[in-house]
């Protein structure tokens, strides 16, 4: 393998690992899978074109403005919709977010259209190539991706594991019959953890609009890192790390070697094979499985 | 008078029952013959989306498998019907047989991961399986460098060739009556009693002696067989098959006629099969009295109305449109008991006329 491919796979992998995490963020405290996750980072995405349009001679302030509508974005879906569904069958909650993916994706061509923006010739940015090692390049932002995904991760980790608030998370997921006895809100736990992953998600689209522009099948994106969450185990943030460089690896490997059709249907398959072999992913707990 | 027993297993009930339904059928054969050929176009589309809504509901609403397969299962009906017509020019006695074993098989590939994983985990692998057969599908299509599809011409018999709206309309109609046939049967039977203990329970089904593997297979088997014949219809009936035609959305649109239709319910299915493939249709004629600014776009309009009419459903009336039905029904009895003075006071709890011993 030539050292480009690694460096394709590791920002790949980045990018699958920025959007899962919001997958693992949301399962692991409220046992909802969120299948809008895709349509939602898209709506981060065109939010950041609208700031950027808003702002374009004050790039800071219009990624700022994107990022916290990406935080907002998720408290709103909570309390709008999720809230309802607390208590309810999961699957009711799994199908109301499909039925909010198809809402956002309607809404986001009535407003934005199916046409393609580039938030970064709005600021005037470039994204030239850089050459990391000799004969390896990846484009700037894809450099920034890969930084960003590592601060990400390093922050939620310190989040859970220090925090009041992470704390309050992790019991919540763990049995929120407990936690509400020990006087946690639920309501306040969930909302934040839907936040926390619209904003992940808001990140991840933003720098990929960044880097080649965003359009109405962004969304796809967003789907295919879903069987990244899963291979490392729904409810583990660490094993989304390794999912997601498991997926890409096997994409970049089968669009290299085999076939770039694969692209598409090489996350599922590898998805397939874990489901087979050991549902509950490399690193999820084993009782958090529905399993027969 | 009939006991319970046997009023569930009498395929058409009582003479008033009988009656409708004979009305019903009336109704449905005359139609065509009033019907404008949009509106035959309508019925016949509506006609082929009731033979997947009844699958989905026999596999989700009888036996509590959940499936985001039902895309991938079409698609594989309709790609049966496309290859063999293309590359063996075979007839339509040889295609619906094949799509219908290829449904079955593919039932029993996307089963199998029910006899291990449940609920969430069951809907996510089918959901893969669906990506699965969609790049079959594509990868064909991108091998034979075909840009637009595959053509498939009418089926016939002879010099009689199946073209005309009418002519299918009565084709489709019989293979939705056949569809509605086996659901009910199937329903009633020891098979829909076995479906609903694995449903509630499938643990206390097991310890009652039902053979869980053998019935959840079987209900993947039955439904993906009935989708995947749907699928090759559906590909003669457009003279086409393109898989772009065979993306997640038309599995949600499936999912949502259950969920729209009642979960659980035959006539449900029926009901949220021509909710969902009039929907379409009611918001381009709204869309008719918006600004123009949104008439290029009536497709997106139509995504995310149908998104918040799934949302209002899931939230609002989880027992969806029978739900509402069975409302209405109650509050009339309620109404007519409490105007007749004879009546006693306990009459007015709403049961449904004929289900009382």
């Amino acid at each position: 393998m030539s050292p480009q491919l690694i460096a394709n796979i590791v920002v790949l992998a980045a990018i699958y690992a920025l959007v899962s995490a919001g997958y693992v963020l949301v399962y692991r405290v409220s046992h909802v899978l969120n299948l809008a996750h895709g349509e939602l980072m898209m709506i981060g995405a065109y939010i950041l074109v609208a700031t950027a349009g808003l702002f374009s001679g004050n790039p800071i302030l219009a990624l700022l403005l994107a990022a916290v509508s990406g935080l907002v974005m998720g408290l709103v879906v909570y309390a709008v919709l999720m809230r309802w569904l607390t208590g309810e069958a999961v699957l009711a909650a799994v199908l109301v977010t499909i039925a909010l993916g198809i809402l956002l994706r309607g809404l986001s061509i009535l407003i934005w259209t199916t046409q393609q923006f580039y938030p970064a010739a709005i600021f005037g940015w470039r994204n030239p190539p850089v050459h990391i090692l000799p004969g390896v390049q990846i484009s700037v932002a894809s450099l920034a991706i890969v930084a960003l995904t590592i601060i990400v991760y390093a922050a939620l980790f310190l989040f859970l594991q220090f925090t009041a608030w992470g704390v309050r998370m992790r019991a919540a997921g763990q049995n929120p019959l407990l936690a509400e006895q020990r006087g946690i809100r639920l309501h306040a736990v969930y909302a934040l953890a839907w936040g926390l992953s619209t904003f992940t998600a808001s990140l991840a689209g933003m720098l990929l609009s960044l880097d080649s522009g965003v359009e109405s099948t962004m969304a796809t994106i967003g789907l295919k890192a879903f069987p990244a969450a899963l291979v490392g185990g729904l409810d583990s943030l660490f094993g989304a790390l390794v999912g997601a460089l498991i997926v890409a690896a096997a994409e970049i490997a089968a669009i290299q070697f085999v076939n770039p059709l694969l692209s598409d249907v090489v996350p599922f398959l590898v998805l397939l094979l874990v489901l087979a072999v050991r549902p509950w992913g490399l690193f999820g707990s084993r009782e958090q499985l529905d399993r027969v | 008078m009939k006991d319970a027993g046997s009023s569930d297993l009498a395929l058409f009930g009582t003479p008033a029952r009988r009656i409708r339904l004979a009305v019903a059928l009336v109704a449905l054969l005359l139609l065509p013959f009033v019907a404008s050929p949009f509106l035959l176009d309508l019925a016949n589309q509506v006609l082929l989306a009731v033979i997947g809504a009844l699958a989905l509901m026999l596999l989700t609403g009888f036996a509590g498998l959940i499936s985001l397969g039902t895309a991938g299962l079409l698609g594989a009906g309709a790609y049966t019907v496309g290859v063999l017509v293309r590359e063996a020019a075979a007839a339509f006695w040889v295609t619906l047989p094949a799509a219908a074993l290829l449904g079955a098989i593919l039932g029993l590939v996307f089963g199998l991961p029910s006899l291990r994983l449940r609920g969430l985990y069951l809907a996510i692998s089918t959901l893969g399986l669906h990506f699965v057969v969609v790049y079959l599908g594509g990868e064909y299509e991108a091998r034979e460098a075909l840009s637009t599809g595959v053509m498939i011409d009418p089926p016939s018999i002879g010099r009689f060739s199946l073209t005309s709206d009418i002519g299918w309309y009565f084709v489709l109609l019989a293979f939705a009556a056949l569809a509605l046939l086996i659901s009910v049967n199937l329903k009633r039977s020891r098979t829909g009693r076995a479906w609903r203990a694995l449903r509630e329970r499938d643990v206390v089904a097991e310890a009652l002696g039902i053979d869980v593997h053998r019935f959840k297979l079987l209900a993947f088997v039955v439904s993906a067989t009935m989708t995947s014949v749907a699928g090759a219809l559906f590909a003669y009936y457009r003279n086409f098959v393109s898989i772009d035609a065979f993306s997640l959305y038309l599995t949600v649109q499936y999912v949502a006629m259950i969920i729209i239709g009642g979960m659980g319910s035959i006539p449900g299915a029926l009901l949220g099969a021509a909710f969902v493939m009039l929907f379409p249709y009611a918001i381009e004629a709204a869309a008719g009295f918006l600004p123009s600014r949104f008439g290029n776009v009536v497709f997106a309009l139509d995504y995310a109305a149908f998104g918040v009419v799934m949302i209002l459903f899931l939230l609002l009336e989880p027992a969806g449109l029978m739900g509402i039905w069975h409302r209405i029904r109650a509050a009339f009895a309620a109404r007519r008991a409490t105007s007749a003075p004879k009546s006693a006071p306990g009459s007015a709890s709403g049961s449904a006329p004929g289900s009382a011993p």
